[in-house]
Formats: C-alpha cells, structure tokens, sequence
C-alpha cells in the first residue's frame, strides 16, 4: 500500500450457480484527472490519455457488440480520477449487489454512481455502511462456488465479514495479500473450476492457501505474468466459454498459455495504458447476470 | 439365620414378582400378544395365589397363548400404558407379601433383588432342589405371560418347554421380520436387548426403575415413552427411528442438554443414565450427519426428515443463507407441503403460518408465493429433492460449530464437517484442515490439539491447539471430530485403541456405521416406500409459540418393543436364575476343586455371545479398554437370557434365537459335576444359607453376594459350606456413582466420561491416505505422563493376616464378595465371570507389578507428614496456528507454552507394613473395577495374597478428579477418602497420595 495509485475497477461476481453468466455490464468512462491523479503503487511512466481511452473503448466495444451484453456506461466524473475501475465499487453475485466502502478515501464517493446503476437493474442492493469496513472489489476473487478475499491494504476484515454477511450462501475464507494491490492483481477465474495465477512466489503462495481452505479442487493456469492473470471469463449462451485475456504484444508468454485453452473463445485485450495505474482488465466493469426481467 | 429366612423368602417373592411384572409387561409390549387387563389380573391373581412350584407348571409361552388367543388378546390392553399395569400387578402382589411377610422385606426387597436369588435358595424352600427354583422362577414368568395371555394356567403345564421354546422362537420369528426390513436391525436389536437384560438382572428385580423420557422429533412432535433406568442410548434411539419407521438412521442421532445448556451427542453404546444427569430425560432428534449428497439416500422418508432437519436449522439461523436462498427453498417446502399452489386456497396469509427465515419479511413472503407458482406439478418428493439439492450447496450445510478461541485468544469458530475442521472468526473461513491432513486429533483439558502433516515445502509436522471454553467442550468437539471423521472418511469404524496401562486418555470412538456402510445396507433396504405424512412446517418453525405437541402414545411403540423389550422382560428372571446358576456352579466347582472348568462353563448355547466375551476378555487382558467393557456387559447380558430361558425350559434345547440362551445348557456344559440346573445338592443350599445369613446381618447390603468359585478352587477349606460371605459393594456406595463398570483390565479403568486427555489418530483408511506418525510416540508417551501425574490416589490397605483363620476367610471372602458384587451391578453376575476372574488373575500379577511402580510417587514417610515435592513445571511447547494466513507467513510465530504444576502429597499411616511394594505372597486374585461419575473416576484395584498362612487384601483405589474451576478439588478428595473409608469399615486407610496437576494458565482447572 505504501504507493498510492488508482486501482481498478471491474466486474465482479460471476452469475448464478454457473460461473461467467451474464447479462449485462456496468463500465464507466475515464476522467481526463485519471492521468495526474489516479492513485498508482508507483510511480511509472505517464499514461497516455488518449490512448487509454482508445483502449477503454474497444474493452466496451468487446462487451457491447462482440458478446451482446447490455452495457451501462455512466459517465466521467473530474472529481474521481480513478472512477473507471468500477469492479472496487461494487460485488455483485446472482441478485444482490454489494456496494463497497473502498479502501481508498478518494474512492469512496464513486459509489454513488455506481448504486444507482444496479438500483436500475432491480438487484438488491446491500451498502457497506460500517466505517471500520472497507473493501475493493479487486480483492474479491467469485468462483462460483465460494468467495475468496484478500486481506489487503485496501480491503480488511471487517469489510470481508460484511461480504460474509451478504453472499450467506457461499464460504468466504480470507487470504492475505502481500505484495500486491489487490487479490486479483495476479489472479483471476479463467474457467468454472479453473483458476488463473500468476507465478511469482507470493501469488503460488496465495493460490496454495485457497486451495487449503477450499472443500472444492480448482485446477490452476499459471501464467508467467501475474497481470495477464487478471483475465475475464465469461459464460454466454451461444458463444460458449469467452475469454479476455491480455494481448500477445504486452505479455506474450501468457498470451501462449491462455491460447492453450481450446474450448475457449479466445479475445485479446490491450491495457498498457490503464496498467500504469494498476488496473487491469476485471478492474473496468461489474458483470451482472439478470436471469428475471423487471 | 433361620429366623430371616421366613421374610427373605418373601422379599424374594415379592422381588421376583415384581420382576414378573415388569417382564410381563415387556412381554406384552413386545409379542404384541393382547389380552385385556381383566385376563391379566386374574392371572396374576393366579399366580400369586399359587405357590410357586405349583406356579411353574402353569406357565405358558407367550407364543402359545398368542397362538391360542390371537383374537382376545387384541383388547383394551394394548392402549394401556405399562406403567399403569405395573401397578396393577405390584398391588396384586403387594397383599400377598404382606400375608406372608413384612415391611422387613419391603425394604430389603427393593434393595436386594439379586441378593435374593440366595435367599430364595436359603429360604425353607432350602430343600427345594435347584429344580425347585428355577420351576418358581419359571412360574412366575409364565404368571406374567398368563397375565397377558389370559391363558388360563391348567393347559399350561406340560407345555413349559415347549412354551419356552415356542417363545423364544416367536421373539426370533418376531426380529427376523425386522431383520428382514432391514438387515442391521438384528445386529442392532440385540444390542437393545442386551441391554435390558444387562441391566434387568440387577435393579429391574428391584424396582424395575424406568425413566420417563421425551424426544421432541423433527416435525415438532414428541415423543415419549418411559425408559428402563439403566438402557444404553441406543434402545432410545432404536425406538426412536422404529416409530418414525426410518431406515436410514445413521445420519441421525439424540441430543440432549448438558447441565451448561451445552448440546451433546447420546451415546448409543453407553447408558443414558451416565451421559444425562438431570431429570427429566428430554432429546432431541437430529440429523448428526448431513449426507453430502442427499440425492443418494435411498429413501423419501430420510430427504423429508433431512428437510425437516434443515428447516430448523434455516428457520433458526444455525444455517445461515441469502434472501433468494431464503425464499426459494421456503417455495419448496410450500409445494411439498401445500401441493401445487391454489390462488383460491393459498390467499396471503397462509404464507405466514411458515417461517422461512430467522427474519421474514414480507417481500420474502411475496417471493416465495411467486416462487411457489413456479413449482407446479412437483410431487412432495420432488420438492424435497429439489430444497435438499440448494440446501446441500449452502456453505454451512453440515458444518457442527464450536466455539473456541486461537492462540492470541481471539474468539473463533471450529466447524466439523464432513471433509474436515473448518477454522472461522466470524463469518470468515481463515483456515480448513481436510481429515487427510490431520494426523492426530487429541484434547487436553480445555485445549484441543490438531496435529497436521507437513505442508508440501515443509518438513515438520505442526500441532495446532485451541482454547475451547472448558474441558467438557473440548471433550465434545474431539467427539465430534473423532465421529465425523470415521463417519465420512473410513470405511468401516475404526478398533477402539489399545490401551497402555495407566493411560488415562479416552478411548471413545465412533461405533456406528460409516457412510460407506450405510450406504451399503441403504442399497439392501428392499420395502415400498412407507407411507409418511408430510407435517406442517407451520408446526416446527412455531413450536416455540405453543403449537400443539402431538404426544405418542405408547402404544404405537409396540411392534418396537416386541423385539427388544420383551426379552428384557426375561431378564429380570434372568438376573434371579443366573444368581442361582452362579452359586450352582460354584458348588460345582467346589466339588472338582478346579478351576479349569471355566471355559465349558462359558459355552452358553448362545456360544457366539460367549465366545465374544471370551474374546473380549482376551482383549482386554491384553489391554483393550474401549469396548471391552460394553461387549463385556452385553455379552453378559446375554447369558443372563440364557440363564432366563433356563428357567422356562428346564433341560431342553432352545432354538437358537440370539436372545435366548439356554441356561441348561450352560449349566450342564458348563460342568458335568455341577449339577444340571433341575437338581441341586444339599451342600449348594448350605452354601446359600450362609451367605443369606451373612446379607441380613450385614447392613445396607445392596448387592447380592455370590460366591466366588475361584476362591472355592483354590481355597477349599474356606469354602467349606459353612462359610459366610460379606456382601459388599464397591461401586454402589462409590460416592457420586450409582453406576459403576467392571472393567476387565487396568487399562480400561481409565475409560471415563470426564477423562481429561483423549487423543484420536485417524488412520485414514482411504486409499489417498498414507500416514506417517514419527515422533508420535514420544509425544505421546510424554502426554499420558502428564496426565497420569494428575491423579489423586489413596490407597487402603487391609492387613487381617494377624487374625484368626476364620476371619482371615472373610477377609477373601469378603473381598470375593466385592469383586463380584461389582460384577452385579454390572449385571455381569454370572457365569462368565469365572472366565473373567481367571483371566483376571493373570493379569493381576502384572497389575500388582505395576501397581507397585505405579507408586512411585508415593514416597514411605513418617505417619502424618506431608511430603511435597517441587512442583514441577512441566512446560510444553506447542505451535499454535489458527490462521491460514499466519501458517503461510511463520510457522513457528507463537509459541504458548502450557504450564502444568505437579504436586505430589503423600500421607501415610503408621500402621502401614510396607505391604504396598508387593511383598512375596502368593497372589489370590486381583481385579480392577471402575466407576465413573460427574467428576470423578475412581479405579479400584483389589488384590489378595496369601503370605504364609496368612491373607491380606490390599485395595488400592485411584480416583482421578477432573473438572473446571469450579470443582472443589479439596472437598471432592475428602469427599473420596471419605468414601472410601464408609465402603471398607473394617478396613484402614494406610497410605493417601495426593497428585495435582494444574494447568497454571487456567485457574483452578485442575
């Protein structure tokens, strides 16, 4: 935590009893202040705004057009440079929606936006009031089956058992989160069933308690880079297993692994913008599954 | 002598009827036979009117009379509740004793059943033969049939045996039909019969004492039924299961409140009476292990009651789940209640009679009217498997919680389940030990101990303790652990552990079936699916608002009790004509002189039963602890039954129904010099008279004495027929205990309720599993030590050597009398002890042997002085992680160390001779018998030895008090010492060991 800097936000929760359902998808559009003040662990090279919205358009583009969902994109807002990472803002598993106190105090605000969004959506909405709570989405890893959440700086107990408290249906076991922004800054769900990580020793480490702590055995990718692996599967009827997944040209090793994966819908994504700042590619959407209409 | 004989014989008759009664009660219950009440006053009228020989002619099998009178037999009766034809016969029975006797007797009688087995021997009847007796015996059961039957007495006559038989055949015929609906229930039904003979021969004589007992069942009814005092937890639970018409019981059990409101786990194979301390009896019927897979039950019936299980545990919030959640499983339970749903039928309010949730709000309700609709069509069956198939993925399905603390004493959580031990602080998982990862599971004290195999990149082995509230908590979740992990992850129930000597750890294991066997017998169920009703939920989830409680009659507990209580019926006789083959066979062997007849003797008809406890006593020589001891009762229990046929039928064959043994055969088997049951010898009688004498003048003699035929082998002249024998008891007078255990080794005396150490090493049978248990031992070995430290001992030691021979008799006499006194309680009066004793004897000089060492710490001092050692500070060293996260990070970050102090206090008497280093002499008998109650295990180790002339029994006994802080340890030692002083007037105390262990991080605890 010692560094400041945006983290992301992106989808969360997968849908149903089935992993990747989903219906529609919340994103948000970057604010120009995203570029000078966007909370980042270090200091990098400066990102190219323009490019990064170029890259944020085609991730919406992918959604939108290429996989059908039903997009709300809510607007910029000047005064939340790290808005765009909506997956920290809000958890939301089959019906009901978590909106999240974030670990950030700059990030608190964005929540607003964002409960409106899913009030619109009829989800039941559950707002993490208690100040001693705080939670990024991007620590919460949905298997489908259970939740895992990192212990971070940006996410700490409290705001787990109130994630507990929420989800009642699913074991949700706590793991630390020690040299990384978030939980799934080096790993995400690539399958039902099977986890991406990356392989740095801290991130084998984590994947190793969640396989303690889990009644379920989860097969594991890994991935040379922990940042490609951060992917977005995605379940949609007609189209199969769909898998987003960082491009060849920024990680090409891991671009090797994922394209192992036969029965998947390969779409490679850029983000070399948005990693300036720690996002990554769950980092920028909340994926919903509305299996009833309203 | 003579003058009491006169009430003794009555109280005898009294008792025996009694017993009659309660026998025919069972009977009735159990044949299902129905004769009115009328039918059965006039018999029992019958009966005691008619002196008893005449009496035995009478009889007739309950079978015959079935047969006979099959149509009368279906009358009011069977809707009347025993008790209250108890009581009928009692008053019945009641002018008679008064004709013949006294108020001497009633006092008496209600104390000295078994004792009066003798008595009866010794009464005026003394010239009666052996044939004589039994013939009473006989009759009076046979009173009690015709009190059922309402058969009238004159057919009855040359029928006995073949009655006998008959009966034994229809109580087989009758458990093979169970048997057939499903196969465990034979193994099963015996048991339950065992039971109640076991315990018929000691106290139903007496009181025939039962308990009252209610079991609240899943769909809010209760049931009740009235519980024979000394029943395991397993006749419960088999009528239980039998009035809810389940099968598949094994997922199921009886809880029941503990004094601190904590829930517990009955025990089927112990006796409730140990387990539950308060009156009234009142249990909870559960579902103990949630199938992972309900889909794989073979039953409807068991999925409804898992449902209704689960509705509990939803509507209370011990299950905890999402609004949908909530909602879509209370559609379910709709539709497999209501059927389809009915817009006309089902207006709004009909919804609310339910409860879904803890907190139910209306637009809960609304979803699950509107999830409701969606079910159209589903049958009640249907619904439950689609409710037990979203129940099943909750996250806390089947997980048992306990709370507990972790190393830092941060409050968390310990949830057993079926793939292992969950670790949560709040709501949070932080950790998850799977079963095949746990090598050791064990407690100590209020702490309990995981020991868990190394991770992949580590070497070492970790353990991982938790603070649990108190040691009873501890003790229950090690239970729990040690249940489900056999449950789930064996394949068939694991032995109970060998037992080292002086280990004091408990040696409980789990003795159902696993999942894996039931799951087998499950396949085997071959019956229609039952026809069951689908109670209201409204009724469960509103119980607590006074929702009407369905109270079941006994009656629909017939069919059940058929099978298992009318043999314990039998064992109320039983427990009179073991006493008298005991004494027969003792005559016996005085004559022959040898002892080694012990084996024939034990070749009951029911050879199986006493092979088994032939085997067990092997075991047990050898160290086995556990189950020695219920295999041990139940084995003879058995034999008692065979002692009861016996009586029905005089010398012939039974068939070989498990229940029903043959005395007879027994008896002649058992020696050819001892006399067939039907004639007995003059010097038998004698023999019996002297020991009545001896009872009456002794005071407050409860337990019957026998005679000791071991003792009679080696010390003839003792035996001599003109020898008096001193009851005494043990156990009985044993303070807080009203039970007490033989045991049949040292090593199990240690099996108690309040042990303080339990260790548990699951030996994963699963082919995955591969354990390697290095340094077990030495920790092990370090643990018992600690714990055998914990002790407060006090021995006594008697010296009548000086004494003239005569007295010097009684001193082993006396102590014979208590050996088998204590065997009495047991309801183990019988011929097997013989076998026990001589194994016994062989252990004995190990045990003597030992016993010496295990005195080191007593240390010879001057009278009166008090010697305290240096308590030592035993320190153990222990990592302690309960957190997931911390494993990961440090493996070795906190090190709590439990301080124990040991204390050693040793006073002495100067009289004392030194006669506790176990000086030459030729041993005589040695035993050890335990007895448990609330806080406290006392182990009394009897030895005799004869040093030139001279006898001399030295008792040693070892009472070990366990408890929280809020035990007074002094008061419970004085308490002991005090006891121990009233159980042995004659006897002095020479020598007091005081051993205490406390744990100094916790107060008090000791």
């Amino acid at each position: 935590m010692a560094g400041l800097s945006s983290s992301s936000s992106g989808g969360g929760g997968g849908g149903g009893w089935s992993l990747g359902r989903c219906s529609h998808a919340v994103v948000r559009a970057l604010p120009e202040s995203l570029r000078q003040h966007a909370l980042r662990i270090e200091k990098g090279q400066e990102v190219d705004f323009a490019r990064a919205e170029r890259e944020h358009q085609l991730y919406v583009a992918v959604l939108k057009s290429k996989l059908g969902l039903q997009v709300l994109e809510l607007p910029a807002d000047e005064s939340l440079p790290d808005c765009v990472f909506v997956e920290d803002v809000a958890v939301v598993c089959e019906e009901t929606a978590l909106i999240t106190r974030p670990g950030a105090p700059s990030r608190r605000k964005e929540v607003d936006a964002m409960k409106k969004a899913l009030e619109s959506l009829n989800l039941n909405i559950i707002e993490m009031t208690d100040e001693n709570a705080t939670l990024d989405g991007g620590d919460v890893l949905f298997t489908g089956r259970e939740f895992f959440v990192g212990l971070s700086k940006r996410t700490n107990q409290r705001g787990a058992e109130i994630l507990a408290d929420t989800f009642k249906d699913y074991a949700v076991s706590t793991v630390p989160v020690y040299d990384s922004l978030h939980l799934k800054s080096f790993c995400s769900m690539a399958g039902p069933n099977l986890i991406a990580i990356g392989s740095t020793e801290a991130a084998q480490k984590t994947l190793k308690t969640m396989q303690q702590m889990s009644d379920h055995r989860y097969d594991k990718l890994t991935v040379p880079d922990d940042a490609a692996a951060n992917c977005i599967y995605l379940n949609i009827p007609g189209k199969g297993h769909v898998l987003l997944h960082r491009a060849p040209e920024e990680y090409p090793e891991s671009a090797k692994v994922f394209e192992k994966l036969k029965d998947h819908m390969l779409i490679p994504i850029t983000n070399t913008e948005m990693e300036k700042v720690d996002g990554l590619l769950t980092c920028r959407s909340v994926l919903i599954n509305k299996t009833s209409e309203l | 002598m003579t003058t009491e004989v006169g009430p003794e014989t009555e109280v005898k008759k009294e008792s025996e009827q009694l017993g009659a009664d309660a026998v025919n009660e069972k009977r009735e219950e159990a044949t299902e036979s129905q004769e009115n009440q009328k039918s059965e006053k006039t018999l029992s009228e019958e009966a005691q009117s008619t002196p008893s020989p005449e009496l035995a002619t009478q009889s007739s099998p309950s079978s015959q009379k079935k047969e006979k009178d099959p149509p009368e037999g279906k009358g009011i009766s069977r809707f009347i509740p025993p008790w209250l034809k108890k009581q009928k016969s009692y008053s019945l029975v009641e002018p008679k004793d008064e004709a013949k006797k006294k108020p001497v007797e009633e006092r008496q009688a209600a104390e000295e059943r078994e004792s009066q087995l003798p008595e009866d021997i010794a009464q005026p009847k003394g010239n009666l033969e052996e044939a004589t007796i039994e013939s009473q015996q006989e009759t009076k059961k046979n009173d009690k049939e015709e009190e059922k039957h309402s058969v009238s007495s004159a057919d009855t006559q040359p029928a006995k045996e073949d009655n006998k038989e008959s009966e034994a055949e229809k109580v087989a015929n009758e458990q093979e039909e169970q048997q057939k609906v499903e196969e465990k229930r034979e193994t099963k039904e015996v048991q339950t019969a065992e039971i109640k003979l076991e315990k018929a021969p000691q106290k139903a004589l007496k009181k025939i004492k039962t308990v009252p007992c209610k079991v609240m069942l899943l769909d809010g009814t209760e049931y009740s039924c009235d519980l024979e005092k000394r029943a395991k937890g397993q006749v419960l639970f088999d009528k239980v299961c039998e009035q809810l018409n389940l099968l598949e019981k094994d997922y199921f059990g009886l809880l029941f409140q503990d004094n601190s409101d904590q829930k517990n786990w009955l025990d089927s194979s112990k006796e409730i009476k140990r387990q539950i301390r308060s009156l009234p009896w009142l249990f909870t019927f559960n579902v103990k292990f949630y199938p992972p897979d309900p889909s794989q039950l073979t039953e409807d019936i068991t999925r409804y009651f898992l449902c209704l299980q689960l509705r509990q545990d939803i509507a209370s919030g011990r299950l905890p789940c999402s609004f949908v959640t909530h909602a879509l499983l209370g559609s379910y339970t709709l539709q497999a209640e209501l059927g389809d749903y009915d817009s006309e039928e089902h207006n709004n309010h009909y919804i609310s009679e339910f409860q879904f949730a803890p907190n139910q709000t209306k637009e809960m309700e609304d979803k699950v009217v509107e999830l409701h609709k969606t079910h159209r069509s589903l049958t009640p069956a249907q619904a439950d498997s689609h409710f037990l198939e979203n129940a099943k993925r909750l996250s806390m399905y089947g997980v048992d919680l306990h709370h507990a603390k972790d190393s830092e004493g941060v409050d968390i959580m310990l949830g057993v389940c079926a793939n292992g031990l969950l670790i949560y602080k709040d709501r949070l998982r932080i950790n998850r030990f799977a079963w095949a990862k746990i090598l050791k599971i064990s407690y100590k004290r209020s702490n309990f101990y995981i020991k868990v195999r190394p991770a992949e990149l580590e070497q070492f082995e970790s353990t991982i303790g938790f603070k649990l509230p108190n040691h009873r908590a501890a003790k229950r979740l090690w239970k729990v652990c040690v249940e489900h992990h056999t449950f789930y992850r064996l394949v068939s129930p694991e032995q109970p552990p060998k037992a080292k000597f002086l280990t004091l750890g408990s040696k409980f294991r789990y003795s159902g079936r696993t999942q894996a066997q039931t799951q087998q017998a499950s396949n085997l169920i071959d019956r229609p699916a039952p026809y069951f009703e689908r109670t209201s939920s409204k009724r469960v989830s509103r119980s607590l608002d006074g929702a009407p409680v369905g109270i079941t009659d006994q009656s629909l507990l017939r069919d059940f009790s058929a099978a298992t209580v009318g043999p314990a019926g039998d064992i109320v006789f039983a427990g009179e004509a073991v006493g008298q083959t005991k004494l027969k066979n003792g005559e016996g062997r005085d004559v022959n002189g040898s002892p080694t007849k012990i084996p024939q003797l034990e070749l009951t008809q029911d050879e199986k039963s006493l092979e088994e406890e032939i085997t067990s006593i092997l075991f047990s020589k050898e160290g086995f602890s556990t189950s020695m001891k219920s295999t041990f009762t139940s084995s003879t229990a058995r034999t008692a039954e065979g002692t009861v046929v016996k009586d029905n039928v005089p010398s012939e064959m039974l068939s070989a129904s498990p229940f029903l043994q043959l005395p007879e055969k027994l008896a002649s088997r058992a020696e050819g010099p001892c006399t067939a049951a039907s004639d007995a010898d003059k010097s038998s009688h004698e023999t019996l008279n002297i020991v009545e004498e001896k009872q009456q003048a002794e005071v407050g003699i409860e337990e019957t004495v026998v005679i000791d035929e071991i003792n009679r082998g080696k010390m003839q002249a003792v035996t001599g027929a003109g020898e008096t024998r001193k009851v005494e008891h043990l156990s009985k007078k044993d303070s807080s205990s009203l039970s007490s255990d033989s045991s049949s080794s040292s090593s199990s005396s240690s099996e108690s309720e309040d042990e303080v150490v339990g260790e548990y090493q699951p030996h994963h049978r699963a082919a995955e599993d591969i354990i390697r248990e290095e340094q077990e031992e030495n920790e092990d070995a370090k643990r018992k030590e600690e714990c055998a430290t914990k002790v407060i001992q006090s021995v006594e030691t008697v010296q009548e050597g000086s004494k003239v021979t005569v007295e010097h008799t009684q001193v082993t006499a006396k102590a014979l009398a208590q050996e088998n006194a204590v065997a009495i309680k047991t309801g183990e009066k019988n011929v097997m002890e013989e076998g026990k004793q001589d194994l016994r004897a062989e252990d004995e000089e190990e045990q003597l042997k030992i016993n010496g060492d295990g005195s080191h710490v007593d240390i010879d001092v001057v009278p009166q002085i008090i010697c305290c050692s240096e308590p030592p500070v035993v320190k153990t060293e222990m990592v302690t992680i309960s957190d997931a996260t911390q494993r990961t990070e440090i493996s070795t970050k906190e090190v709590p160390i439990v301080q124990t102090e040991t204390k050693t206090i040793t006073y002495e008497s100067p009289q004392f001779d030194g006669s506790s280093g176990g000086d030459a002499g030729v041993l005589l008998s040695a035993q050890t018998i335990t007895s448990e109650s609330v806080s406290t295990t006392t182990t009394t180790h009897i030895t005799k030895t004869v040093k030139g002339g001279v006898s001399e029994t030295r008792i040693e006994k070892r009472i070990v008090i366990t408890g929280d802080a809020d035990i007074d340890h002094d008061q419970a030692l004085a308490q002991a010492i005090k006891e121990a002083k009233e159980q042995h007037p004659d006897m002095s105390v020479t020598r007091v060991v005081v051993h205490k262990e406390t744990e100094l991080a916790e107060e008090g605890e000791e």
